[in-house]
């Protein structure tokens, strides 16, 4: 039986959560959009502070201590170069790596270790990459403050993005794959090579372009090893014009980068100075921006075109 | 009959095999080898700091000037900083991101979640340096709108533009960790007459509370090792307070502080830094380690 | 006077409740259901007799659990669903598939019991209060009183009773789902709809919680979707057998098992399909 009161009481009650349901709908969307809107003010902020300064002058010349006169060539160059040496040590070992835990290694105690210690690495705060490369790379190995230094520091630091990218597009493929490559009498390196890395350049792709991202827009391991903010001055070139027409003079030699570059006009007082830091700021988050958001498109293109 | 060819280019497949795996393990033994070069660079490089200073001084000292002329060790002062400016971070970031992550797990359309979730990780992806310039030319400003004797270094400022940034971790996370929960769990509720909020908050939220935990861990783990934030906006020089409103270093800004002046080889401090280093490592491996185990309880129970 | 679930019910006079048992307690009328463009309920209509159990069986893919989750509305959970036609809930003769109708309130009057138990994550007691919480009734008396009774008519209470603070998910998988039963109970609804509730139970589980059911329908209407036919008839009063959306035949369980009139329930009963 369904007497009134007991209806009225109950649809009071439901009215209620309804309402509830509405308000917090409400609120979660409003505060979604706010979120999102503090990267655009953000963006507003820095375009509106430095636009007007980023020209052909400013992207040629060396940092002045007149704020009117410094550029960024020393830093972007820097970014460049020390970019290449990243890349160099990020993406082979990361994707070897990857490639070994997820398809070779066998599931003991050492690779549950060795799963930890990827974890443990993508957590550890980047200044500590920096450190172990001042005392390790700088001085240990005698590379001295250099884009070698600087970009092995970075390399180690993106390392973990390149292995969990690689094991995570791997681990998509179905192992039915696997298994009818192996039943066909392929070796395990064969079936890697022919059936499963064609497949996973997407995944891998996206993550190697995240970690990039996020090395370009590290500063506190450049610090760290003593990255000078005065460069005024470009490393030597890398590709010389007599034999062997490629020389690895650049890599021993000082440098700055653009989060550097930019780290030393906000330590420095004067609109002008803040000005240029701002430029620099909205050149790096261009970059970094539309790296990220190449990689979500290509994430997303890759799930897509896959279907098993 | 053609016979095929087996004996030799299966015996160069084989030569490859057991090439390319040498190949690879080698690769697995890079990272490793990365963890093995951090530990073993902080332990000797900030070997000779811990055994000139009694381990008591770093507790008993109230200020931590290892530069000076005197030398003091109380690493307590920079331990607050980095104290505050987490706690001001975590008091935005937790809240604000539980709350996202409900909207987008329970109540937000699944496309709108889908473009959603890549653009909250955009604000993760944004240089370190760039949230210290906002945090100190922009954020301050307005701080000091509301707090007239905010100084332009402060902890507060510092703090909430951490917090900005960690969001994206206790959402993306905890979403993860709540869309995991089995919709089977979610029907019973329902089905005895609750709304969204009740059930994502009674019976979601609990079930997902392991994976939520890992992601308020990893929060943790990243607001304690920023740098460039706290370097730039919350001030340089080491001050024993618990005031947000006002500046101090945190160890990662002492690291940046002494590395922009002279850090001869081996002097003090030089092995000072790789001492704040070896604190540092040992306070984000701990929230490291337990993320993980919380991230492993969690998938083992859903 | 504040309005609680206990004391508005106190307000049923005796002597209605032998009246009420001639009327039927939901009368399905006409009943379609759409998932997208795909419709899986034809035409459906029956009524449900109050105080019996009702028992919907048919092969894989009828829409017997569609149906039973139309009556508390589960569908709208997800989108993409679409119902006609209605379903009336008696004596108020209320229509649930009425659009300005609230779900909410719909589910607050039925109860379901699901084919694999689901306790929340919370302790044993929690989980039976948590829908007379919802709805309204936060005393600790109130509430202990109510938790005791519906665990004692799911036959769980003796099992349970020194441990109710403990967590839900520590009991075995037919006590989960006698919990499961004390929840859907304790707030004293309508109807009960149980969908395959013993399928993933072992024949001990099983058959306690046959024998619940059989005392439960005394306070009760209960409407059950199963799979095993010989639980169909250990257990139910009415069955209706369903084929491919559409009721093909409905009747007292006695009859249709032994002289159904329809080829196609003959056919399903005598196991030639299924």
């Amino acid at each position: 039986m369904q007497p009134e009161q007991l209806q009225k009481h109950q649809e009071g009650r439901a009215r209620r959560r309804r309402a509830i349901d509405r308000n917090f709908r409400r609120l979660g969307f409003f505060l979604t959009l706010s979120t999102l809107g503090i990267l655009g003010i953000l963006m507003l902020n820095l375009a509106m502070n430095g636009l007007a300064r980023i020209d052909w002058q400013f992207m040629s010349s060396f940092p002045s201590r007149r704020a009117g006169e410094a550029g960024i060539l020393s830093a972007w160059v820097g970014t460049l170069l020390l970019m290449l040496v990243t890349a160099s040590a990020a993406i082979p070992f990361g994707v070897a790596a990857g490639i070994y835990l997820e398809e070779y290694a066998p599931k003991n105690r050492w690779t549950d270790f060795v799963e930890i210690n990827i974890a443990n690495l993508a957590g550890v705060p980047s200044i500590l990459y920096g450190l172990m490369a001042l005392g390790l790379f700088v001085y240990q190995f005698r590379f001295g403050q250099s884009l070698l230094s600087g970009g092995l520091a970075l390399g180690c630091l993106v390392l973990p993005i390149v292995i969990v990218a690689t094991r995570e597009s791997l681990r998509t493929i179905p192992s039915g794959i696997r298994e009818a490559a192996f039943a066909l009498g392929a070796t395990r390196w064969q079936a890697v090579w022919h059936h499963l890395l064609p497949y996973s350049t997407g995944g891998i792709a996206t993550g190697v372009i995240l970690a990039m991202s996020r090395a370009i827009g590290e500063s506190a391991p450049l610090i760290t090893i003593g990255a000078l903010t005065f460069i005024a001055f470009l490393p030597p070139a890398p590709l010389i014009s007599h034999a062997p027409f490629v020389s690895v003079d650049w890599l021993f030699s000082p440098f700055t980068a653009l989060p550097i570059q930019m780290f030393n006009w906000v330590s420095r007082p004067g609109e002008e100075f803040q000005s240029n830091a701002a430029a620099a700021g909205l050149i790096l988050m261009v970059i970094t921006l539309s790296m990220n958001a190449a990689a979500i498109l290509l994430r997303r293109r890759a799930q897509r075109n896959i279907t098993w | 009959m053609e016979v095929f060819p087996r004996t030799s280019s299966r015996r160069l497949d084989k030569a490859v095999e057991s090439f390319m795996v040498w190949v690879l393990r080698a690769g697995g033994w890079a990272s490793v080898l990365v963890t093995f070069g951090i530990v073993i660079t902080l332990v000797t490089e900030s070997w000779p700091f811990f055994r000139e200073v009694p381990l008591i001084r770093l507790f008993q000292d109230t200020m931590w000037t290892p530069l000076f002329a005197q030398p003091q060790y109380g690493i307590g002062a920079l331990l607050a900083g980095t104290l505050v400016t987490t706690g001001v971070a975590l008091l935005v970031a937790i809240p604000l991101g539980t709350i996202l992550a409900i909207y987008l797990s329970e109540f937000a359309e699944p496309k709108f979640r889908d473009w959603v979730k890549p653009m909250l990780e955009l604000l993760s992806a944004v240089p370190t340096v760039v949230y210290g310039y906002f945090a100190l030319l922009t954020l301050t400003p307005i701080l000091q709108k509301i707090f007239p004797d905010l100084p332009q270094f402060s902890m507060l400022s510092a703090g909430l533009m951490m917090g900005v940034m960690i969001v994206p971790y206790v959402t993306s996370l905890g979403e993860d960790a709540m869309r995991s929960v089995p919709m089977l769990l979610r029907e019973g509720a329902f089905a005895l007459g609750d709304g969204k909020l009740g059930v994502g908050l009674r019976v979601v939220f609990p079930g997902a509370f392991s994976g939520l935990a890992a992601a308020y861990v990893l929060a943790i783990s990243r607001a304690v090792g920023e740098t460039m934030i706290v370097a730039i906006a919350a001030g340089l020089q080491p001050k024993m307070t618990m005031n947000p409103l006002e500046s101090a270093a945190t160890v990662t800004a002492f690291i940046v502080q002494v590395s922009l002046g002279d850090l001869p080889h081996g002097s003090i401090g030089y092995q000072s830094i790789f001492a704040a280093g070896a604190a540092l490592f040992l306070m984000t491996l701990g929230f490291n380690l337990a993320g993980h185990a919380l991230r492993r309880r969690f998938h083992r129970a859903t | 006077m504040s309005i609680s679930p206990e004391n508005a019910r106190q307000a049923i006079p005796e002597s209605d409740a032998s009246e009420s048992k001639a009327l039927p307690k939901v009368q399905i009328r006409g009943v379609n259901f759409f998932y997208g463009s795909h419709q899986v309920l034809r035409n459906v209509s029956m009524d449900v007799p109050a105080l019996k159990v009702t028992a919907l069986i048919g092969p894989s893919g009828c829409g017997k659990t569609t149906l039973l989750r139309c009556l508390n509305r589960m569908h709208d959970l997800y989108p993409g669903n679409r119902y006609e036609g209605s379903i009336q809930v008696q004596p108020d003769g209320t229509d649930i598939l009425r659009s300005d109708m609230d779900p909410i309130q719909v589910r607050m009057r039925f109860g379901m019991v699901f084919q694999k138990p689901n306790p929340f994550p919370k302790s044993i007691y929690e989980n039976v209060a948590y829908g007379l919480r919802l709805q309204g009734m936060n005393r600790r008396r109130d509430l202990d009183e109510r938790v005791e009774k519906a665990l004692r008519e799911a036959a769980l209470w003796e099992e349970v009773k020194s441990r109710l603070h403990q967590m839900a998910h520590n009991l075995s998988g037919g006590q989960q789902q006698r919990l499961c039963i004390a929840r859907a109970i304790a707030t004293d609804p309508d109807v009960v709809l149980f969908d395959e509730p013993t399928s993933a139970l072992d024949p001990i589980a099983t058959s306690k919680i046959e024998e619940l059911i059989v005392e439960l329908k005394k306070r009760v209407t209960v409407m059950i979707v199963t799979h095993n036919l010989q639980q169909a008839g250990r257990i139910s009063d009415m069955t209706a057998f369903m084929y491919l959306g559409e009721l093909v035949e409905f009747g007292e369980t006695n009859r249709m098992f032994t002289n159904p009139t329809k080829p196609q329930t003959e056919d399903y009963i005598s196991g030639r399909f299924g």
